[in-house]
Protein backbone atom coordinates (compact mmCIF):
# COMPACT_ATOMS: atom_id res chain seq x y z
CA UNK A 1 0.00 0.00 0.00
CA UNK A 2 1.15 3.10 -1.11
CA UNK A 3 1.53 6.22 0.81
CA UNK A 4 -0.60 9.33 -1.21
CA UNK A 5 2.24 11.18 -2.54
CA UNK A 6 3.18 14.37 -0.65
CA UNK A 7 5.11 17.07 -2.75
CA UNK A 8 8.35 17.29 -1.37
CA UNK A 9 9.98 19.99 0.40
CA UNK A 10 13.12 20.89 -0.45
CA UNK A 11 15.35 21.60 2.79
CA UNK A 12 16.27 25.07 3.46
CA UNK A 13 20.68 25.29 4.45
CA UNK A 14 19.49 25.88 7.73
CA UNK A 15 17.42 22.86 7.91
CA UNK A 16 20.06 20.73 6.68
CA UNK A 17 22.74 21.96 9.30
CA UNK A 18 20.26 21.32 11.80
CA UNK A 19 20.37 17.72 10.41
CA UNK A 20 23.96 17.29 9.96
CA UNK A 21 24.09 18.32 13.47
CA UNK A 22 22.04 15.60 14.55
CA UNK A 23 23.65 12.97 12.42
CA UNK A 24 27.16 14.17 14.38
CA UNK A 25 25.46 14.01 18.00
CA UNK A 26 23.61 11.14 17.73
CA UNK A 27 26.25 8.89 15.72
CA UNK A 28 29.26 10.83 17.25
CA UNK A 29 30.80 11.19 14.54
CA UNK A 30 34.44 12.79 14.40
CA UNK A 31 33.83 15.88 11.71
CA UNK A 32 31.88 19.51 12.29
CA UNK A 33 28.43 20.36 10.55
CA UNK A 34 30.59 21.74 7.86
CA UNK A 35 32.26 19.16 6.89
CA UNK A 36 29.40 17.02 5.40
CA UNK A 37 28.65 18.26 1.73
CA UNK A 38 24.89 18.25 1.16
CA UNK A 39 25.08 16.01 -2.23
CA UNK A 40 27.91 14.05 -1.02
CA UNK A 41 27.09 10.31 -0.23
CA UNK A 42 26.09 9.40 3.66
CA UNK A 43 26.84 6.06 3.24
CA UNK A 44 30.17 3.80 2.23
CA UNK A 45 32.97 6.36 0.83
CA UNK A 46 30.85 10.08 2.05
CA UNK A 47 30.54 9.87 5.76
CA UNK A 48 30.86 6.33 5.84
CA UNK A 49 27.76 5.19 7.32
CA UNK A 50 26.15 1.65 7.57
CA UNK A 51 23.12 0.22 8.81
CA UNK A 52 23.62 -0.04 12.09
CA UNK A 53 24.08 4.22 12.15
CA UNK A 54 20.74 4.69 9.97
CA UNK A 55 18.87 2.54 12.38
CA UNK A 56 20.10 4.87 15.23
CA UNK A 57 19.66 8.33 12.63
CA UNK A 58 15.91 6.42 12.15
CA UNK A 59 15.01 6.63 15.75
CA UNK A 60 16.15 9.94 16.52
CA UNK A 61 14.61 11.14 13.37
CA UNK A 62 11.36 9.54 14.08
CA UNK A 63 10.84 10.73 17.92
CA UNK A 64 11.85 14.39 17.39
CA UNK A 65 9.68 14.69 13.59
CA UNK A 66 7.11 12.70 13.69
CA UNK A 67 8.12 10.54 11.27
CA UNK A 68 8.15 6.77 10.54
CA UNK A 69 11.00 5.56 8.21
CA UNK A 70 10.76 2.38 6.50
CA UNK A 71 13.13 0.32 4.27
CA UNK A 72 9.91 -1.09 2.11
CA UNK A 73 9.34 1.81 0.56
CA UNK A 74 10.78 2.43 -2.76
CA UNK A 75 12.88 5.67 -1.97
CA UNK A 76 14.75 3.98 1.16
CA UNK A 77 18.29 4.19 -0.46
CA UNK A 78 17.47 7.68 -2.37
CA UNK A 79 16.68 8.93 1.10
CA UNK A 80 19.88 8.27 2.77
CA UNK A 81 21.94 9.06 -0.23
CA UNK A 82 22.64 12.48 0.73
CA UNK A 83 22.58 15.16 3.69
CA UNK A 84 20.40 16.89 1.40
CA UNK A 85 17.98 13.96 0.57
CA UNK A 86 17.45 13.13 3.75
CA UNK A 87 16.72 16.54 4.88
CA UNK A 88 14.47 16.98 2.21
CA UNK A 89 12.67 13.23 3.22
CA UNK A 90 12.26 14.83 7.05
CA UNK A 91 11.23 18.34 5.98
CA UNK A 92 8.17 16.21 3.74
CA UNK A 93 7.12 13.67 5.63
CA UNK A 94 7.13 15.68 9.63
CA UNK A 95 4.23 15.59 11.43
CA UNK A 96 6.39 17.51 14.24
CA UNK B 1 25.27 -50.51 3.04
CA UNK B 2 22.31 -47.73 3.55
CA UNK B 3 23.34 -44.15 3.54
CA UNK B 4 21.24 -42.69 6.74
CA UNK B 5 19.14 -39.42 5.58
CA UNK B 6 17.37 -36.83 6.87
CA UNK B 7 14.08 -34.61 5.19
CA UNK B 8 14.81 -31.64 3.46
CA UNK B 9 11.51 -30.75 6.27
CA UNK B 10 9.52 -31.74 8.36
CA UNK B 11 6.19 -31.15 6.74
CA UNK B 12 4.10 -34.11 5.71
CA UNK B 13 1.22 -32.69 3.65
CA UNK B 14 1.81 -31.29 0.29
CA UNK B 15 -0.74 -28.59 1.00
CA UNK B 16 1.24 -27.76 4.64
CA UNK B 17 2.42 -24.12 4.59
CA UNK B 18 6.66 -23.11 4.56
CA UNK B 19 6.13 -19.50 4.01
CA UNK B 20 4.99 -16.29 3.65
CA UNK B 21 5.41 -14.10 0.68
CA UNK B 22 3.93 -10.62 0.01
CA UNK B 23 1.32 -12.55 -2.46
CA UNK B 24 -0.17 -14.92 0.25
CA UNK B 25 0.95 -18.57 1.64
CA UNK B 26 3.45 -20.97 -0.01
CA UNK B 27 2.89 -24.27 0.35
CA UNK B 28 5.37 -27.66 0.51
CA UNK B 29 3.86 -28.31 -2.93
CA UNK B 30 4.43 -25.27 -4.68
CA UNK B 31 8.06 -24.76 -2.56
CA UNK B 32 9.37 -27.81 -3.95
CA UNK B 33 8.42 -27.35 -7.23
CA UNK B 34 10.33 -24.08 -7.26
CA UNK B 35 13.22 -26.00 -5.93
CA UNK B 36 13.24 -27.65 -8.55
CA UNK B 37 12.88 -25.63 -11.16
CA UNK B 38 15.90 -23.46 -9.93
CA UNK B 39 18.40 -26.68 -9.29
CA UNK B 40 17.58 -26.97 -12.68
CA UNK B 41 18.87 -23.77 -14.02
CA UNK B 42 21.94 -24.32 -11.47
CA UNK B 43 25.33 -24.33 -13.33
CA UNK B 44 27.48 -26.99 -13.08
CA UNK B 45 30.01 -25.61 -10.50
CA UNK B 46 29.35 -27.16 -6.96
CA UNK B 47 29.64 -23.73 -4.99
CA UNK B 48 27.08 -21.34 -4.80
CA UNK B 49 27.32 -17.98 -2.62
CA UNK B 50 23.48 -17.21 -2.23
CA UNK B 51 23.46 -13.67 -2.44
CA UNK B 52 19.37 -13.83 -1.84
CA UNK B 53 18.31 -10.99 -0.07
CA UNK B 54 14.41 -11.94 0.12
CA UNK B 55 14.42 -15.04 2.98
CA UNK B 56 11.97 -17.12 0.97
CA UNK B 57 13.78 -16.96 -2.38
CA UNK B 58 17.15 -17.50 0.02
CA UNK B 59 15.68 -20.45 1.01
CA UNK B 60 14.68 -21.81 -2.34
CA UNK B 61 17.93 -20.87 -3.28
CA UNK B 62 19.75 -23.08 -0.38
CA UNK B 63 17.02 -26.30 -0.53
CA UNK B 64 17.83 -26.16 -4.10
CA UNK B 65 21.72 -26.24 -3.62
CA UNK B 66 21.22 -28.80 -1.12
CA UNK B 67 18.87 -30.92 -3.64
CA UNK B 68 21.32 -30.67 -6.06
CA UNK B 69 24.17 -31.62 -4.18
CA UNK B 70 25.81 -28.51 -4.22
CA UNK B 71 27.42 -26.26 -1.29
CA UNK B 72 26.31 -23.35 -0.04
CA UNK B 73 29.10 -20.81 0.64
CA UNK B 74 28.26 -17.88 3.24
CA UNK B 75 31.29 -15.79 4.39
CA UNK B 76 30.18 -13.06 7.02
CA UNK B 77 30.25 -10.19 4.31
CA UNK B 78 29.97 -9.49 0.64
CA UNK B 79 32.79 -6.94 0.34
CA UNK B 80 34.87 -7.16 -3.11
CA UNK B 81 37.75 -8.54 -1.25
CA UNK B 82 35.54 -11.55 0.66
CA UNK B 83 34.33 -12.70 -2.56
CA UNK B 84 37.57 -12.60 -4.28
CA UNK B 85 38.59 -14.94 -1.27
CA UNK B 86 35.60 -17.05 -1.91
CA UNK B 87 36.43 -17.81 -5.59
CA UNK B 88 39.91 -18.99 -3.95
CA UNK B 89 38.21 -20.96 -2.09
CA UNK B 90 36.40 -22.53 -4.16
CA UNK B 91 37.28 -21.91 -8.50
CA UNK B 92 34.25 -23.28 -9.72
CA UNK B 93 31.98 -20.90 -7.36
CA UNK B 94 29.01 -19.20 -8.74
CA UNK B 95 26.62 -16.30 -7.28
CA UNK B 96 22.78 -16.44 -7.31
CA UNK B 97 21.41 -13.13 -6.75
CA UNK B 98 17.56 -11.27 -6.37
CA UNK B 99 18.90 -8.07 -7.52
CA UNK B 100 21.23 -6.31 -10.10
CA UNK B 101 24.64 -6.35 -8.96
CA UNK B 102 27.06 -4.28 -10.88
CA UNK B 103 30.45 -5.45 -10.03
CA UNK B 104 30.47 -9.12 -9.19
CA UNK B 105 34.16 -11.11 -10.86
CA UNK B 106 31.85 -14.55 -10.63
CA UNK B 107 29.49 -16.04 -12.36
CA UNK B 108 25.61 -15.06 -11.89
CA UNK B 109 22.29 -16.61 -12.15
CA UNK B 110 20.02 -14.35 -11.24
CA UNK B 111 17.14 -15.34 -8.98
CA UNK B 112 14.15 -16.52 -12.06
CA UNK B 113 10.66 -15.76 -12.17
CA UNK B 114 9.27 -19.08 -11.42
CA UNK B 115 6.47 -20.96 -13.63
CA UNK B 116 2.90 -22.24 -12.72
CA UNK B 117 3.57 -25.01 -10.63
CA UNK B 118 2.55 -28.15 -12.38
CA UNK B 119 1.04 -31.22 -10.36
CA UNK B 120 5.14 -32.43 -10.01
CA UNK B 121 5.05 -35.70 -8.60
CA UNK B 122 5.21 -35.03 -5.05
CA UNK B 123 7.91 -36.60 -2.91
CA UNK B 124 9.79 -34.89 0.01
CA UNK B 125 13.58 -35.07 -0.41
CA UNK B 126 15.77 -37.43 1.41
CA UNK B 127 19.22 -35.81 2.41
CA UNK B 128 22.38 -37.47 2.99
CA UNK B 129 23.50 -37.17 6.82
CA UNK B 130 26.65 -36.86 6.46
CA UNK B 131 26.48 -34.83 2.96
CA UNK B 132 27.92 -31.07 3.29
CA UNK B 133 25.24 -28.46 2.86
CA UNK B 134 27.23 -25.25 3.72
CA UNK B 135 30.57 -23.56 4.15
CA UNK B 136 30.35 -20.57 6.92
CA UNK B 137 32.89 -18.44 7.48
CA UNK B 138 34.54 -16.64 9.91
CA UNK B 139 37.15 -14.21 10.11
CA UNK B 140 39.98 -15.49 10.81
CA UNK B 141 43.16 -14.15 12.48
CA UNK B 142 45.17 -13.62 9.37
CA UNK B 143 42.60 -11.89 7.28
CA UNK B 144 42.26 -15.01 5.39
CA UNK B 145 38.37 -16.23 6.39
CA UNK B 146 38.21 -19.52 8.32
CA UNK B 147 35.72 -22.32 6.41
CA UNK B 148 33.80 -24.17 9.09
CA UNK B 149 31.96 -27.04 7.08
CA UNK B 150 28.31 -27.75 7.82
CA UNK B 151 26.74 -31.78 6.81
CA UNK B 152 23.29 -32.11 7.29
CA UNK B 153 23.20 -34.21 10.51
CA UNK B 154 25.21 -31.19 12.45
CA UNK B 155 22.49 -28.43 11.40
CA UNK B 156 19.70 -30.83 11.50
CA UNK B 157 20.40 -31.70 15.00
CA UNK B 158 21.17 -28.04 16.20
CA UNK B 159 17.78 -26.78 14.75
CA UNK B 160 15.79 -29.83 16.17
CA UNK B 161 17.37 -29.06 19.54
CA UNK B 162 16.46 -25.66 19.53
CA UNK B 163 13.26 -26.01 18.29
CA UNK B 164 12.35 -28.39 21.01
CA UNK B 165 13.30 -25.70 23.86
CA UNK B 166 11.57 -23.21 22.09
CA UNK B 167 8.21 -24.68 21.62
CA UNK B 168 8.15 -24.69 18.03
CA UNK B 169 7.36 -28.55 17.94
CA UNK B 170 3.51 -28.23 17.93
CA UNK B 171 0.33 -29.41 16.03
CA UNK B 172 -0.71 -25.19 15.51
CA UNK B 173 2.04 -24.13 13.00
CA UNK B 174 3.26 -20.74 13.73
CA UNK B 175 5.06 -18.44 11.72
CA UNK B 176 8.92 -16.84 11.70
CA UNK B 177 9.96 -13.11 10.66
CA UNK B 178 13.36 -12.54 11.32
CA UNK B 179 15.09 -9.04 11.45
CA UNK B 180 18.49 -11.00 10.75
CA UNK B 181 19.91 -12.01 7.67
CA UNK B 182 19.95 -16.26 6.33
CA UNK B 183 23.20 -16.04 5.36
CA UNK B 184 24.43 -15.83 8.78
CA UNK B 185 24.40 -18.91 11.23
CA UNK B 186 21.99 -17.46 13.42
CA UNK B 187 19.83 -16.47 10.98
CA UNK B 188 20.17 -19.42 8.71
CA UNK B 189 19.30 -21.49 11.50
CA UNK B 190 16.55 -19.61 13.21
CA UNK B 191 15.08 -18.66 10.44
CA UNK B 192 14.84 -20.75 7.32
CA UNK B 193 16.10 -24.26 9.13
CA UNK B 194 14.08 -24.29 12.42
CA UNK B 195 11.31 -23.17 9.77
CA UNK B 196 11.97 -26.11 7.89
CA UNK B 197 12.98 -28.74 10.51
CA UNK B 198 10.16 -28.52 12.93
CA UNK B 199 7.42 -27.80 10.62
CA UNK B 200 6.58 -24.09 10.39
CA UNK B 201 6.97 -21.26 7.89
CA UNK B 202 9.28 -18.50 7.36
CA UNK B 203 8.33 -14.99 6.80
CA UNK B 204 10.33 -13.58 3.12
CA UNK B 205 10.26 -10.29 4.70
CA UNK B 206 14.03 -9.13 5.81
CA UNK B 207 12.80 -5.82 8.10
CA UNK B 208 14.90 -2.97 9.13
CA UNK B 209 12.93 -0.67 10.68
CA UNK B 210 10.85 -0.88 13.37
CA UNK B 211 7.93 0.30 11.15
CA UNK B 212 8.84 -2.20 8.90
CA UNK B 213 8.92 -4.90 11.75
CA UNK B 214 5.55 -3.84 12.90
CA UNK B 215 4.46 -4.61 9.05
CA UNK B 216 6.16 -7.92 8.74
CA UNK B 217 4.47 -9.11 11.90
CA UNK B 218 0.93 -7.90 10.70
CA UNK B 219 1.20 -9.22 7.28
CA UNK B 220 1.57 -12.79 8.43
CA UNK B 221 -1.18 -14.80 10.68
CA UNK B 222 -0.58 -15.59 14.45
CA UNK B 223 0.99 -17.21 16.03
CA UNK B 224 4.26 -15.14 15.21
CA UNK B 225 8.14 -15.70 16.53
CA UNK B 226 10.13 -12.73 16.10
CA UNK B 227 13.56 -13.90 15.79
CA UNK B 228 15.55 -10.26 16.40
CA UNK B 229 18.79 -9.55 17.76
CA UNK B 230 19.61 -6.56 20.84
CA UNK B 231 19.69 -4.01 18.06
CA UNK B 232 16.91 -4.36 16.65
CA UNK B 233 14.34 -4.94 19.65
CA UNK B 234 15.98 -1.68 21.39
CA UNK B 235 14.93 -0.09 18.13
CA UNK B 236 11.57 -1.52 17.84
CA UNK B 237 10.73 -0.94 21.68
CA UNK B 238 12.54 3.18 21.77
CA UNK B 239 9.91 3.95 18.51
CA UNK B 240 7.15 3.07 20.80
CA UNK B 241 5.16 1.76 17.84
CA UNK B 242 2.12 -0.72 18.57
CA UNK B 243 3.44 -4.02 18.25
CA UNK B 244 0.82 -6.78 16.60
CA UNK B 245 0.35 -9.81 18.53
CA UNK B 246 3.73 -12.05 19.18
CA UNK B 247 3.76 -15.75 20.73
CA UNK B 248 7.35 -15.82 21.25
CA UNK B 249 10.69 -13.65 20.68
CA UNK B 250 14.11 -14.93 20.19
CA UNK B 251 17.19 -12.90 20.65
CA UNK B 252 20.77 -14.10 20.04
CA UNK B 253 24.28 -12.40 18.64
CA UNK B 254 24.92 -10.38 22.14
CA UNK B 255 23.58 -10.96 25.87
CA UNK B 256 20.48 -8.58 26.11
CA UNK B 257 20.88 -6.56 29.30
CA UNK B 258 18.55 -7.54 32.12
CA UNK B 259 16.50 -4.33 31.81
CA UNK B 260 16.08 -4.74 28.09
CA UNK B 261 14.94 -8.36 28.33
CA UNK B 262 12.08 -7.43 31.20
CA UNK B 263 10.75 -4.47 28.79
CA UNK B 264 10.45 -6.74 25.69
CA UNK B 265 8.79 -9.54 27.83
CA UNK B 266 6.48 -6.66 29.14
CA UNK B 267 6.16 -5.09 25.61
CA UNK B 268 5.57 -7.88 23.41
CA UNK B 269 3.25 -9.63 25.51
CA UNK B 270 5.29 -12.73 25.11
CA UNK B 271 8.07 -15.01 26.49
CA UNK B 272 11.67 -14.20 25.17
CA UNK B 273 14.44 -16.90 24.55
CA UNK B 274 17.51 -16.23 23.91
CA UNK B 275 20.39 -18.41 22.07
CA UNK B 276 23.64 -18.43 22.47
CA UNK B 277 26.05 -20.21 20.01
CA UNK B 278 28.56 -19.35 17.23
CA UNK B 279 29.18 -19.77 13.63
CA UNK B 280 31.48 -23.07 14.77
CA UNK B 281 28.91 -24.88 16.47
CA UNK B 282 25.88 -23.31 16.13
CA UNK B 283 23.51 -22.89 18.60
CA UNK B 284 24.33 -24.47 21.92
CA UNK B 285 22.17 -23.37 24.62
CA UNK B 286 19.29 -21.28 25.92
CA UNK B 287 18.24 -19.23 28.50
CA UNK B 288 14.94 -16.95 29.32
CA UNK B 289 17.16 -13.71 30.53
CA UNK B 290 14.52 -12.96 32.73
CA UNK B 291 14.27 -15.83 34.48
CA UNK B 292 17.68 -15.99 35.33
CA UNK B 293 21.30 -15.25 34.02
CA UNK B 294 22.11 -18.80 33.81
CA UNK B 295 22.78 -20.71 30.15
CA UNK B 296 21.14 -23.87 29.70
CA UNK B 297 23.06 -26.53 27.05
CA UNK B 298 20.98 -27.89 24.57
CA UNK B 299 20.75 -32.30 25.05
CA UNK B 300 24.21 -33.51 24.36
CA UNK B 301 26.62 -30.38 24.60
CA UNK B 302 28.88 -30.59 26.51
CA UNK B 303 31.32 -27.89 27.74
CA UNK B 304 35.39 -29.20 28.57
CA UNK B 305 38.00 -26.77 29.95
CA UNK B 306 41.05 -26.31 28.28
CA UNK B 307 43.66 -23.88 29.46
CA UNK B 308 41.93 -20.51 29.50
CA UNK B 309 39.33 -21.57 27.29
CA UNK B 310 36.31 -23.78 27.02
CA UNK B 311 35.54 -25.89 24.05
CA UNK B 312 32.02 -27.09 23.19
CA UNK B 313 31.93 -30.63 22.11
CA UNK B 314 29.06 -34.01 21.91
CA UNK B 315 25.53 -33.48 20.46
CA UNK B 316 25.78 -31.80 17.17
CA UNK B 317 29.05 -30.46 17.31
CA UNK B 318 30.75 -32.53 15.36
CA UNK B 319 34.28 -31.75 16.44
CA UNK B 320 35.70 -29.67 19.64
CA UNK B 321 35.26 -26.00 19.27
CA UNK B 322 37.17 -23.47 21.25
CA UNK B 323 34.40 -21.15 22.18
CA UNK B 324 35.51 -17.32 22.32
CA UNK B 325 33.45 -16.33 25.41
CA UNK B 326 34.70 -16.28 29.08
CA UNK B 327 32.60 -19.01 30.10
CA UNK B 328 31.82 -19.96 34.20
CA UNK B 329 30.53 -23.39 34.52
CA UNK B 330 28.04 -23.83 37.31
CA UNK B 331 26.89 -27.33 36.40
CA UNK B 332 27.12 -29.86 33.62
CA UNK B 333 24.69 -28.14 31.81
CA UNK B 334 24.36 -24.79 33.05
CA UNK B 335 27.12 -22.29 32.86
CA UNK B 336 27.02 -17.91 33.16
CA UNK B 337 28.98 -15.91 30.44
CA UNK B 338 31.29 -12.61 31.56
CA UNK B 339 31.77 -11.17 27.57
CA UNK B 340 34.11 -11.83 24.95
CA UNK B 341 37.83 -13.22 25.06
CA UNK B 342 39.99 -9.69 24.64
CA UNK B 343 40.95 -10.81 20.79
CA UNK B 344 37.48 -11.06 19.61
CA UNK B 345 34.97 -7.83 18.61
CA UNK B 346 31.11 -8.20 18.11
CA UNK B 347 29.52 -5.08 17.09
CA UNK B 348 25.86 -5.75 16.54
CA UNK B 349 26.50 -9.05 16.49
CA UNK B 350 29.05 -9.00 13.43
CA UNK B 351 32.55 -10.99 14.90
CA UNK B 352 36.12 -10.30 13.63
CA UNK B 353 39.22 -11.12 15.32
CA UNK B 354 41.40 -7.63 16.69
CA UNK B 355 44.51 -8.94 15.46
CA UNK B 356 43.37 -9.88 11.95
CA UNK B 357 41.83 -6.26 11.98
CA UNK B 358 45.70 -5.17 12.98
CA UNK B 359 47.15 -7.28 10.26
CA UNK B 360 44.67 -5.83 7.66
CA UNK B 361 45.41 -2.36 8.85
CA UNK B 362 49.18 -3.00 8.78
CA UNK B 363 48.95 -4.42 5.65
CA UNK B 364 47.59 -1.83 3.91
CA UNK B 365 50.03 0.23 1.17
CA UNK B 366 51.26 3.65 3.05
CA UNK B 367 50.39 2.50 6.77
CA UNK B 368 54.00 2.32 8.85
CA UNK B 369 52.07 1.05 12.13
CA UNK B 370 48.73 0.62 13.20
CA UNK B 371 46.43 -0.34 16.03
CA UNK B 372 42.58 -0.86 16.76
CA UNK B 373 41.14 -0.29 19.81
CA UNK B 374 37.84 -1.12 21.05
CA UNK B 375 36.52 1.03 23.55
CA UNK B 376 34.93 -0.95 27.02
CA UNK B 377 31.14 -0.84 26.10
CA UNK B 378 28.88 2.27 27.49
CA UNK B 379 26.07 0.45 27.72
CA UNK B 380 24.70 -3.10 26.96
CA UNK B 381 21.70 -2.35 24.10
CA UNK B 382 24.23 0.08 22.48
CA UNK B 383 26.93 -0.16 19.77
CA UNK B 384 29.99 0.84 20.79
CA UNK B 385 32.62 1.46 17.59
CA UNK B 386 36.11 0.93 17.20
CA UNK B 387 38.64 3.69 17.19
CA UNK B 388 42.18 3.07 15.23
CA UNK B 389 45.50 4.69 15.73
CA UNK B 390 47.87 5.41 12.56
CA UNK B 391 51.33 6.10 11.30
CA UNK B 392 50.65 6.86 7.79
CA UNK B 393 52.85 9.75 6.33
CA UNK B 394 50.61 11.44 3.55
CA UNK B 395 47.92 9.18 3.77
CA UNK B 396 44.62 10.54 3.61
CA UNK B 397 41.71 9.36 5.85
CA UNK B 398 39.37 8.63 3.16
CA UNK B 399 41.64 6.80 1.00
CA UNK B 400 42.71 4.42 4.44
CA UNK B 401 38.98 3.89 5.34
CA UNK B 402 38.42 3.04 1.59
CA UNK B 403 41.20 0.22 1.52
CA UNK B 404 39.74 -1.06 4.73
CA UNK B 405 36.35 -0.83 3.34
CA UNK B 406 37.65 -3.72 0.75
CA UNK B 407 38.35 -5.92 3.19
CA UNK B 408 36.16 -5.78 6.39
CA UNK B 409 32.13 -5.34 7.04
CA UNK B 410 31.70 -1.28 7.65
CA UNK B 411 30.80 -1.70 10.71
CA UNK B 412 34.43 -2.58 11.64
CA UNK B 413 36.03 0.39 10.19
CA UNK B 414 37.26 2.53 13.19
CA UNK B 415 35.51 5.57 14.04
CA UNK B 416 37.60 8.27 15.12
CA UNK B 417 41.02 7.22 13.14
CA UNK B 418 43.44 8.73 14.27
CA UNK B 419 46.80 10.19 12.52
CA UNK B 420 49.79 10.22 14.79
CA UNK B 421 53.37 10.42 14.96
CA UNK B 422 54.38 7.12 16.52
CA UNK B 423 52.04 4.45 18.81
CA UNK B 424 53.00 4.83 22.19
CA UNK B 425 54.47 0.90 22.10
CA UNK B 426 56.74 0.09 24.96
CA UNK B 427 60.06 -1.12 25.02
CA UNK B 428 59.44 -4.71 24.12
CA UNK B 429 57.28 -2.96 21.60
CA UNK B 430 54.43 -4.12 22.84
CA UNK B 431 51.49 -1.82 22.21
CA UNK B 432 49.53 -1.62 26.39
CA UNK B 433 45.72 -1.46 25.61
CA UNK B 434 46.09 2.06 28.08
CA UNK B 435 48.70 3.45 26.60
CA UNK B 436 46.11 3.24 23.43
CA UNK B 437 43.27 4.50 25.47
CA UNK B 438 45.17 7.26 26.98
CA UNK B 439 46.34 8.55 23.26
CA UNK B 440 42.53 8.44 22.37
CA UNK B 441 41.33 9.83 25.19
CA UNK B 442 43.48 12.95 24.58
CA UNK B 443 41.99 13.42 21.03
CA UNK B 444 38.95 13.55 22.31
CA UNK B 445 39.52 15.92 25.03
CA UNK B 446 41.30 18.20 22.73
CA UNK B 447 38.41 17.74 19.63
CA UNK B 448 35.66 18.87 22.91
CA UNK B 449 37.77 22.22 23.15
CA UNK B 450 38.40 23.16 20.01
Amino acid sequence: MQDNQKPIVSSSADFQREIAELLIECLNLDVTADQIIPDAPLYDKGLGLDSIDVLEVALVVSKRYGLQLRADSTDNQHIFSSLRSLADYIATERTL
Amino acid sequence: MITPSLPLVAHVSPDSIIAWRAAGAVTLRQFLAEVGQLAARFPAGSHLLNMCSDRYRFSVGLAAAIVAGKVSLLPPAHTPEVVRQMKVFAPDVFCLTDRDLDTEDLPQLKYPVMGVGQPDEFAIPQIAAGQRIAVLFTSGSTGIPQPHPKTWRALVGSVQAGALRLGLLHNHPCTLIGTVPPQHMYGLESTVLMAWQSGNALSQAQPFYPADICRALAAVPTPRVLVSSPVHLRALLDAGLALPEIARVVSATAPLSAQLAQDVEARCNAPLMEIYGSTETGMIATRNPTQGAEWQLLPGIKLVAEGDCMRACGGHVETPIAMNDIIEPLTAERFLLHGRMSDLVNIAGKRHSLASLNHLLNALPGVVDGAFYMPDEAGHDHVTRLAACVVAPGMAAADLLAALREHIDPVFLPRPLLFVDELPRNRTGKLPRAALQALLQTHRTRKTYE
